[in-house]
């Protein structure tokens, strides 16, 4: 994705203009600022003060908890638990608890953690001091992708901001993880910020029973506890307004493609496809196929496109989710297959090179589409192929990556079935040397997580 | 309660001692890496499974009772 085109989210941009069918949008980009952070001082006067600390209960939570509960906050980093769980799980751990937020982002597809931080700093640390609270930790730590600087930076000066709020409140630091889609996954960022490699970690024990330092830790996304700063003040039915009863609220969407105003916009849950790309001006080419959830996702064909809703239940039916919130459209003038090739290939790569399924699997995975593209081959052995791979991969490493890249392949050759048949045969197509159209980070891919 | 077998996929090196000593459980993949059917195992492979974790040169294949989850 270009990130040089015009933010839609900027005022002036379409999605300023009034919805009728969402009245109270934006919730999270509320005034979010054309250039730089939005300050301290702006941000209080728009969303109101951060609630007082509240008496606990005999268990020690908060009220806020079960504030979350009734609101029915799902994480948004992908995995959509939901997020009340995780905070009774850590209160119920051994020792002081910590909040770790990840806004590591290592969906190459994704921005909305980074949008967040970069602009709305306040809104995720609000999430972070008060999640702390609710747990009783008095401590977070917000771990950025080491190559983030501008987010970095914004953090840094947010956090020296909120010495002017009256407290107490956590501490909140700030750390780095390496680059890499795996990185970022919990138990791998929890490993590297107790000095170990960013590599997943065989579980239990889980992060929110033994984590950073050993204490129980809350690993949550940024956008889930700039969501958590919202119910905070204004409530759980507040939160229900928008979305839908099995998916309350609002969400993030990254969507990319051939779009006007590609960029990071908030949607209700249960708000078409259609309706979200009519705010960012509309499709600049006819679109093939689109990817939900990012790189572990799955591809829904272009004909059914009118008719998705963006939420879990409503893309069920496609076995898919938004993941993280990715939608990316891939035009019809693309090749699908160098595309999923291209991909497949850069997942395997990002293996933390630890379980063998993984690492052999995506490897024979991407070596599968890579003949195909060649030309030469069998399709139905091909397709069967990935079929056998995707289904040995599957729940067989130490974390999701296998399972994920197995569903993004998997539905690669169902929804493309014909241009991965045409390949086979004839090997490569006019569109197979286009410029590539799935945004992937600039090489060096793969590098030493050790 | 319950017991079943379940592979610690990071330790393991694809030996295959686990799939000749609990065969009615364990079989191999392409690789040589264990594919586990994680049914909780019957009294009388209890004793074999035991056999096939300890005979596993990086301890890799583990016997757990069921975890409640969380």
């Amino acid at each position: 994705m270009n990130t040089t085109t015009a933010d839609p989210t900027l005022p002036g941009a379409p999605e300023d203009e009034p919805r009728e069918e969402a009245p109270t949008l934006p919730r999270l980009l509320a005034g979010v600022p054309a250039q730089g952070a939005m300050d301290l001082q702006t941000h209080l006067q728009i969303h109101g003060e951060p609630p007082p600390a509240r008496r606990r209960d005999r268990r020690g939570a908060s009220a806020l908890i079960d504030q979350v509960a009734q609101a029915g906050l799902d994480g948004r980093g992908g995995a959509g638990f939901p997020l009340a769980t995780k905070l009774r799980s850590v209160v119920s751990g051994k020792g002081r608890p910590i909040v770790l937020v990840n806004a590591t982002e290592g969906e190459p597809a994704s921005l909305k953690d980074r949008t967040l931080i970069e602009t709305l700093p306040h809104l995720v640390l609000d999430g972070a001091a008060l999640a702390a609270r609710a747990i009783g930790a008095d401590e977070a730590i917000v771990c950025l992708c080491e190559s983030a600087g501008t987010a970095f930076q914004r953090a840094d000066q947010a956090i020296a901001e909120r010495e002017r709020l009256p407290g107490p409140w956590a501490r909140i630091a700030l750390a780095s993880a390496p680059e890499g889609y795996v990185a970022g996954q919990e138990s791998a960022l929890v490993n590297h910020l107790n000095g170990g490699p960013a590599k997943p970690t065989f579980t239990p024990p889980a992060p929110y029973e033994r984590g950073v330092r050993h204490r129980p830790t809350l690993v949550s996304n940024a956008e889930t506890l700039a969501h958590l700063a919202l119910i905070a003040r204004h409530g759980a039915r507040w939160f229900r307004q928008l979305g839908l009863d099995e998916q309350p609220g609002s969400t993030l969407i990254t969507l990319s493609g051939p779009l006007a105003y590609p960029g990071v916009y908030e949607v209700e849950f249960g708000a078409s496809l259609t309706s979200l790309i009519d705010a960012a001006g509309g499709t600049t080419a006819r679109v093939r196929a689109a990817l939900f959830g990012g790189y572990a996702g799955t591809w829904v064909d272009g004909s059914a496109l009118a008719r998705v809703a963006l939420s879990g239940p409503h893309l069920a039916p496609y076995g898919a989710t938004l993941g993280a919130g990715v939608v990316a459209l891939l035009p019809e003038d693309a090749c699908p297959i160098a595309e999923v090739a291209r991909v497949t290939r850069w997942l395997a790569e990002q293996s933390a090179g630890q379980c063998g399924p993984c690492v052999h699997g995506l490897g024979a995975l991407a070596e599968t589409f890579e003949q195909t593209l060649r030309g030469g081959v069998q399709a139905r052995h091909a397709a069967a192929r990935v079929q056998q791979l995707s289904a040995l991969v599957a729940r067989r490493g130490a974390c999701g990556h296998p399972d994920g890249t197995a569903r993004f392949a998997l539905s690669a050759v169902d929804v493309f079935a014909e241009e991965f048949a045409d390949h086979a045969v004839h090997g490569a197509c006019e569109a197979c040397a286009r410029a590539p159209e799935l945004p992937l980070p600039a090489r060096p891919a793969r590098r030493s997580l050790g | 309660m319950a017991e079943r077998v379940r592979v610690n996929p990071i330790t393991c090196e694809a030996h295959g001692m686990c799939a000749e000593l609990l065969p009615e459980r364990i079989a191999l993949d392409e690789w040589g890496y264990p594919i586990v059917d994680e049914r909780p195992l019957t009294a009388e492979l209890v004793s074999h499974a035991r056999r096939a974790a300890q005979a596993c040169p990086t301890f890799a294949l583990l016997v757990e009772r069921e975890r409640t989850p969380r």
